[in-house]
């Protein structure tokens, strides 16, 4: 509990490394951080649990001098200390390894090393210096290589020995595990072993609850910017985690919940497809049927294949097996988007600029964008009717309440609620048979979010089959009829929502089914 | 106090407009120093090199005969560029133009029916599309960077040239010369005026009116805009980056190429080892100048036309190197690409102290 922290007293700011208290801090409207404390001891491998989106990011960055924090006081060591800035955090002590590295590929090792560091070294020494230092913590490094030929693993030792040589007393690492192979991750945790053994303190952010019971001492749990528990998890059940991570709270579902219709209108049937590129994620054998009438959830933490399966139910990239997506029953794996679209089905992706919507453009184009083939007359003869795209783009602004600083405002200039009630709108406004969203309501303000989870539902109801993709399990029980969770790739099998629970969920994100499906080795990356 | 760029929320559709007279106005006041620099004072520097050229029938046709390629190789490049490909080899794709148009009369002088000429014109576009389809099929199946191969391309098709009309095709009643034979009257465009005006410079000018057209009233347009904005946009439309790397290089292709054999059966009317000052490159001028919208674009290449001619004219009256024009057109590109930051952003003063860190 947060109160345990408080109750340590003035005097003992010198048992701990580090310790901030009551952190706040405010982005515009939003309190990414209310009121946070955290204090790690020397030499422990101290865990910062949460979702996304609940302050992790905002504190990790508070303490490595990446932001200010609004208000609240940082104690280093026992005195209060002022960590202004990246550098300062250095100086005092403070490594950070990122979860995206930050290393420049045509240069190689200790060239990397060295932009790094304060000037003055020597660039042979250092390349002396990293092989010594990086045999020594079983992280072997060959400090002429080139940055381009190592392996995603190679590359992260790479951000740990810069952090290393700089001699740290606390190590910030961001989900180091995600883009790790098992048995990669396994060396990690002995050099992590190694490092508190010699008093290092190591601050460690993942969402992987099993690795955090295994090797860390302590656990900081936050939720919705704010510390909800402090616990050892050693103690406590991955489940019992999974629980404080998600939130107990269970909302009343929705009454007018129905049976869907029978028909089968999208059919994804074993679809796997290779990563493309060290950050990808390779899809697995993912096998999914959803009904005319009803929504379909899909769960899952950020980066686990959700961008990667909305690319492959929307066409925009397409498989060489036709059969294995169905949509209305006509198989379309190798389809194009606007074959689907024709088809009936519809799709919103994640990022409203930029995929979704054309920054620069006005809205009129933006109808243009995604209805200019899709059976709505909009060109003919290749020519563009641009009166008929200005009546459709009335009529959504009028029906999904979008609202804009001047008639042809760019899209770029509305705000993200708007902008997504106009693209859910665009889409919502064509009657689609089937419809795949990915994070309906990410950054949308309260009351958009609540017209668009309406829209999701009323759309299922008039017979539709809708897939939602989200991170966020209040909006999945709000909508959802049944939930599937996707992890590294994998997809659960659906289940119905009154017999799914939070923690159930919750253990599945973290990565719980796939050890029970699938034994064959490195996945990821 | 220092300047800080803000980003602006729209874009400003009056800088749209003031950006390329301002950078017009700065190159004005800068190239004025220069003459300043060199003895000569400024104003009579920027008379003789702007305003004497217009003051005569022939300069005037001059000026349009200078500034047609220019505007079909601008108008090419305008598509390329708004589909955000980088064609910067438009003067080789001229080159390989004037090469592939100048076969029949070379070759073939013999042929001087009706049909030569419409043939050796789609020869010279055909020659264009074919140099600019290397960088396309390099980009579009190694991911090679378009910028780099078109520009090399340059060098390369220039050698060809060379080689040819020193060499095969050299004009065997040349005395040496490094020229090829003059094209019989059947191989050369029609011509108007007092005489060096031309067919390609309308035809030019219909081809800009045709592709704002194509830009601003249909599908194709759109494409092209979306793609060059935001590539993943436009892959959500449905619409193939790679695609749009070959319309783009192969319309600009055609157009540099349709200028080569233009200025080669319209002007030289015969091959010479150096065919044109440069006219691919001015042109990207041309495009950014014209803000890559087609109309403008026949207006900002009189003007680049212009400094051509103001360069010798600059010479013969001032003694001034006709580099001058090459100085001109650096400055000018060089303004119009700094103004346009005003379109996406404005300036602000800021006083350090008051300046946040809020991001280290």
């Amino acid at each position: 509990m947060p109160d345990e922290l408080q109750t340590s007293g003035e005097d003992d700011h010198a048992d701990y490394l580090i310790e901030a208290r009551n952190i706040s801090k405010q982005f515009g409207s939003t309190l990414a951080n209310n009121c946070v404390n955290i204090a790690i001891k020397p030499g422990e491998i101290h865990a910062l649990l949460g979702e996304n989106g609940a302050g992790k990011s905002t504190l990790v960055k508070i303490l490595y001098g990446a932001l200010k924090a609004s208000s609240g006081t940082l104690f280093w060591k026992g005195k209060p200390a002022e960590v202004s800035s990246p550098s300062a955090a250095r100086k005092l002590g403070i490594g950070m390894v990122f979860q995206h590295f930050s290393l420049f590929d045509s240069l190689s090792v200790t060239e990397n090393i060295a932009l790094a560091l304060p000037k003055g070294f020597k660039k042979k020494q250092l390349a002396e210096q990293i092989a010594r230092v990086s045999h020594s913590y079983g992280l072997p490094l060959d400090p002429h290589a080139l940055v381009a030929d190592l392996p995603v693993g190679v590359r992260q030792r790479i951000e740990i020995v810069r952090c290393l040589l700089q001699n740290p007393d606390l190590i910030i690492m961001d989900e180091p595990t995600s883009v790790l192979t098992p048995q990669e991750a396994e060396q990690l945790f002995v050099t992590l072993k190694r490092l508190t053994d010699e008093g290092c303190s190591i601050l460690y952010i993942s969402h992987r609850l099993e690795e955090v019971q295994l090797i860390c001492h302590n656990a900081t749990i936050m939720r919705h910017g704010k510390v909800v528990h402090s616990c050892d998890p050693s103690k406590e059940t991955a489940a019992s985690l999974a629980q404080m991570m998600v939130g107990g709270e269970v909302h009343s579902i929705t009454s007018h919940r129905q049976t869907a219709t029978s028909k089968t209108l999208l059919e994804i049937d074993a679809l796997s497809l290779e990563g493309s590129g060290p950050f990808s994620v390779s899809l697995k054998n993912i096998s999914l049927q959803v009904q005319g009438g009803e929504v379909v959830a899909i769960a899952g933490i950020a980066g686990n294949g959700q961008g990667e399966l909305f690319d492959v139910l929307s066409g925009e990239t397409r498989l060489k097996d036709s059969y294995a997506i169905k949509y209305l029953g006509v198989p379309c794996g190798r389809r194009r988007v606007n074959a689907r679209r024709r088809l009936g089905a519809a799709f919103v992706p994640e990022e409203r600029l930029g995929h979704g919507a054309v920054p620069d453009m006005s809205l009129t184009e933006n109808v243009l964008l995604t209805r200019h083939r899709s059976g709505d007359a909009l060109v003919s003869a290749g020519m563009v009717n641009k009166s008929l795209c200005h009546a459709l783009e009335a009529r959504i602004i009028d029906e999904y309440d979008v609202r804009m600083a001047h008639p042809g405002s760019e899209a770029g200039a509305l705000s993200g609620g708007n902008l997504q009630k106009f693209i859910v709108g665009r889409e919502l406004d064509r009657r689609p048979r089937v419809m795949v969203i990915n994070q309906p309501t990410w950054g949308v303000d309260a009351g958009a979010a609540a017209l668009i989870r309406q829209s999701i539902i009323d759309l299922a109801r008039s017979g539709a089959a809708v897939v939602v993709i989200s991170q966020d399990l209040d909006e999945i029980y709000e909508v959802a009829d049944r939930i599937s969770v996707i992890s590294r790739g994998q997809l659960s099998k659906a289940e119905p929502v009154a017999t799914i629970s939070r923690e159930k969920i919750g253990l599945l994100m973290a990565g719980m089914a796939e050890n029970q499906q699938d034994n064959e080795g490195p996945y990821a990356a | 106090m220092r300047l800080e760029l803000v980003k602006r929320q729209e874009h400003s559709r009056l800088m749209v407009v003031v950006s390329p007279i301002l950078a017009i106005t700065l190159t004005v006041i800068l190239g004025g120093g220069i003459f300043a620099l060199y003895g000569v004072s400024p104003l009579e520097g920027l008379y003789a090199f702007f305003i004497e050229p217009l003051n005569s029938y022939w300069s005037l046709e001059e000026l349009l005969v200078k500034a047609g390629p220019l505007i079909l190789i601008a108008v090419g490049l305008c598509v390329c560029f708004l589909s955000n490909t980088w064609n910067i080899g438009a003067e080789g794709q001229f080159t390989i133009g004037a090469i592939f148009g100048s076969i029949i009369p070379i070759l073939y002088p013999e042929w001087t029916s009706g049909f030569a000429l419409p043939a050796m014109i789609l020869m010279g576009a055909i020659g264009g599309m074919l140099w600019a389809s290397i960088p396309a099929l390099l980009k579009t199946r190694f991911g090679t960077n378009e910028i780099l191969s078109s520009l090399m391309l340059v060098y390369v098709a220039q050698y060809l040239l060379d080689y040819l009309v020193r060499g095969p095709w050299r004009d065997p009643d040349g005395f040496n010369f490094p020229e090829s034979r003059i094209f019989d009257s059947a191989h050369v465009l029609p011509k108007f005026g007092d005489g060096r005006l031309h067919l390609g410079v309308l035809i030019a000018i219909v081809v800009a009116i045709l592709i704002w057209f194509l830009l601003s009233k249909t599908l194709k347009g759109f494409e092209i805009k979306v793609l060059g904005q935001s590539p993943r946009a436009g892959r959500f439309a449905g619409f193939s980056s790679n695609r749009m790397v070959w319309f783009g290089f192969l319309l600009s292709g055609a157009f540099a190429g349709l200028a080569g054999v233009f200025e080669v059966s319209g002007s030289i009317e015969q091959l010479t080892p150096v065919i044109s000052p440069g006219y691919g490159f001015t042109a990207i001028i041309v495009a950014f100048l014209g803000r890559l919208n087609p109309i403008a674009i026949i207006f900002a290449g009189l003007l680049l036309g212009l400094s051509y001619i103001g360069g010798e004219a600059a010479q013969v009256s001032l003694g001034i190197s006709n580099k001058m024009t090459n100085v001109f057109q650096g400055m000018l590109l060089f303004f119009v690409l700094a103004c346009d930051i005003l379109i996406h952003y404005r300036v602000r003063l800021v006083n350090p102290r008051e300046a946040g860190n809020d991001v280290a």
